[in-house]
């Protein structure tokens, strides 16, 4: 599937941010903004929610920390018990250590799992971007466009008003 | 919006625009490898091949072919283990704690600092696995369901919670360093010409676009990866320093082991960070980027910690005498006036007293004595894990069984060998991958390059300001101060 968007190319946050804030009280919907380096200020700006990734982050350290003393437990409490050193079986300061290490094990590797499938980074052979200055040092501000792009003119015409430095029309296939 | 003080120093000079930046990290990228690059990477390789040349005989004529002897049965290697994983902690330091910390100056060393880390990790991890005589049983040390009747690794035992710390420790840090080069990655395959670098860059950027919500994500995820990796750093030379101390001989029977061989670790580390970046800005012309002012704030670091691990020296030696335990005390006099004093009188030297110099401005700001100060302190933290190994252990409780180390020449191309694989490591880094988080110095460009705003929305708004604004005034507010 094709989409077509107009593409408002920005020179700077502080013009981008005023411009997000402009655009959205005109009523037109942002389909996405991409930038060189994360832009502070912009989530408001263009109405996103505050992330839900350290709600994720706790249940990951807490299934890390369940698992580690249900492991340590298990072995050498119960299916093999061992006496080392005479103290007893389950030794619990003794498995704080471990227990740590894998409460960080699984907060952080579950987090970068996270990270990547809800964000849809994975490694591919191509990728398709709206503007290759994006990564570079512009600001790139996205407005998807109808079938026929008969708003492209009003858009160009509201981008430029806001600031952009310049207005180009792309078109997306398959997202 | 960030508000930086005036009277700071900027943290990037020469009036840097973010497409300079860009430029600037690229360039050693897609340019052709330069001929002192090539130089340092054949003297690298030559000394990687003397480590292959080590392994091949540790592995197939045994442990024998090191100096070790029944008596002293840790030295060299495990010497080894601990400065190289005691120089990765700095690499931690910078991304994780100074990130927590807000210290914005971290940006233009992180990246190379991780590098460090994983790559010294890399280094440690060859002495133990080495040391095990059979390496390709290595994953005996885990626990798993094995036929010799579910017999489990014993979780007792400091040096099993140290196969948990290192392991974590090594993973955490490849995972955080790698989300931070994603971005970087996506700004060198939307610059890349040929079609292997277009292809390469496209798989390791995973497909980076840069999109509002992602960064959001981001940052919250580097936040949070900061946060855990913060005590486990703290955590892995703790359990390190647990293999000596929770064992009886003295020496190493100590409770101050902990914070002293963190703050030791954080000391060699930076000692580190400083050889490779003085190095790295000079070769990839970052002088712009690492400045002055970085080394002199590293070099505050590196006082400081010098002068925590010094305090815990001369604490060491007053608690032997304070405890009226005459083998402790023993120990103690022995290093200092034993066969081994030449080493205790190094690590004295390098480790305490030659970083006091830092005191003075001058040295703080001068390349040539920081860089001839951090190998010195590079040897000096060397020569430390070497008088509490093996002079604790060549003359215990019983004097019958005192014996000497010196280190065989397999000992010693082992060591050489693990220079060579972190630099082989380190310069293929430094040539493929962007040395600098250019989406980190990106944030704070705006706010501390010294010609202050590369761009003026003013202008901008001048230019635009015959035609009438849809929905807004056309003279915006030029001040954006609303997430002040």
């Amino acid at each position: 599937m094709t989409k077509r968007f107009a593409v408002g190319i920005f020179e700077d946050e502080d013009v981008l941010l005023h411009a997000i804030e402009n655009i959205r009280a005109a009523g037109v919907k942002i389909y996405d903004v991409f930038s060189p380096y994360p832009v502070h200020g912009i989530d408001d700006a263009l109405g996103i929610e505050r992330s839900r990734l350290p709600i994720a982050a706790f249940f990951f350290g807490l299934t890390g920390l369940s698992f580690a003393l249900w492991m340590q437990i298990y072995m050498l409490g119960f299916d093999w018990p061992m006496i080392v050193g005479g103290k007893p079986h389950i030794a619990l300061p003794a498995f704080i250590p471990v227990a740590f290490e894998l409460t960080v094990f699984f907060t952080c590797h579950g987090m970068a799992l996270t990270f990547f499938t809800i964000t849809g980074l994975y490694p591919r052979f191509k990728v398709p971007v709206m503007d290759v200055r994006a990564t570079d040092d512009k600001f790139v501000m996205a407005i998807e466009l109808d079938e026929t792009s008969s708003q492209f003119p009003r858009l160009t015409q509201l981008l430029r008003d806001n600031g952009a430095s310049e207005v180009n029309q792309k078109e997306m296939t398959n997202k | 919006m960030q508000h930086v003080s005036a009277i700071r120093e900027p943290l990037v000079t020469g009036g840097k625009t973010l497409h300079d930046v860009t430029q600037d990290i690229c360039y050693q990228v897609e340019a052709k490898p330069n001929i002192r690059w090539m130089a340092a990477l054949s003297v690298a390789l030559f000394f990687l091949g003397v480590f292959f040349y080590a392994v091949y005989r540790t592995v197939w004529y045994g442990i024998g072919e090191w100096g070790l002897n029944k008596t002293v049965n840790w030295a060299w290697d495990i010497t080894n283990f601990v400065w190289w994983v005691g120089i990765g902690h700095a690499g931690t330091l910078i991304s994780a704690v100074l990130l927590l910390f807000r210290q914005k100056w971290r940006s233009s060393i992180n990246r190379a600092a991780e590098a460090m880390t994983i790559f010294a990790v890399i280094c440690a991890a060859m002495f133990p696995v080495l040391h095990m005589g059979r390496p390709w049983l290595a994953f005996w040390v885990f626990p798993f369901q094995n036929t010799f009747g579910s017999l489990w690794a014993n979780f007792n035992s400091p040096l099993l919670w140290d196969v948990f710390a290192i392991s974590t420790y090594f993973t955490v840090s490849l995972v955080f360093w790698y989300i931070g080069l994603i971005p970087d990655f996506a700004t060198i395959r939307d610059r890349a010409k040929g079609t292997i670098a277009k292809f390469s860059y496209s798989m390791l950027s995973f497909g980076w676009k840069g999109s509002a919500k992602a960064w959001s994500r981001y940052e919250t995820v580097s936040l949070i990866l900061a946060g855990v990796s913060t005590p486990l750093v703290l955590s892995v030379h703790t359990i390190v320093s647990m293999d000596f101390a929770t064992s009886v001989v003295p020496g190493w029977h100590t409770t101050i082991f902990p914070p002293y061989f963190v703050a030791g670790a954080i000391f060699s580390g930076f000692a580190m960070v400083l050889t490779l970046m003085l190095i790295t800005r000079v070769v990839f012309r970052l002088e712009d980027y690492i400045t002055l002012e970085h080394i002199a704030l590293m070099n505050k670091i590196m006082m400081v910690t010098g002068s925590i691990v010094g305090v815990a020296y001369i604490t060491e030696f007053f608690i032997a005498w304070y405890s009226q335990v005459e083998f402790e005390q023993y120990a103690f006099i022995n290093r200092a006036t034993g066969p081994y004093w030449w080493a205790y009188a190094s690590m004295m030297t390098c480790n305490v007293i030659t970083p006091q110099l830092v005191w003075l401005r001058r040295v703080r700001y001068s390349i040539p004595l920081t860089f001839v100060l951090s190998i010195i302190v590079n040897i000096g933290m060397w020569f430390e894990r070497f008088v509490i190994i093996v002079t604790s252990l060549h003359r215990d409780y019983l004097p019958s069984s005192w014996a000497m180390f010196s280190p065989s020449i397999i000992d010693i191309a082992l060591y050489l060998g693990t220079l060579g694989l972190f630099f082989t490591l380190f310069l293929l880094f430094a040539k493929f991958f962007p040395v600098i988080n250019m989406a980190e110095v990106k944030t704070i460009l705006k706010y501390t390059v010294d010609n202050g705003p590369t761009y003026n929305p003013q202008k901008a708004h001048a230019a635009h300001a015959h035609q009438p604004a849809v929905g807004a005034p056309a003279s915006a507010p030029i001040t954006y101060n609303k997430h002040d």
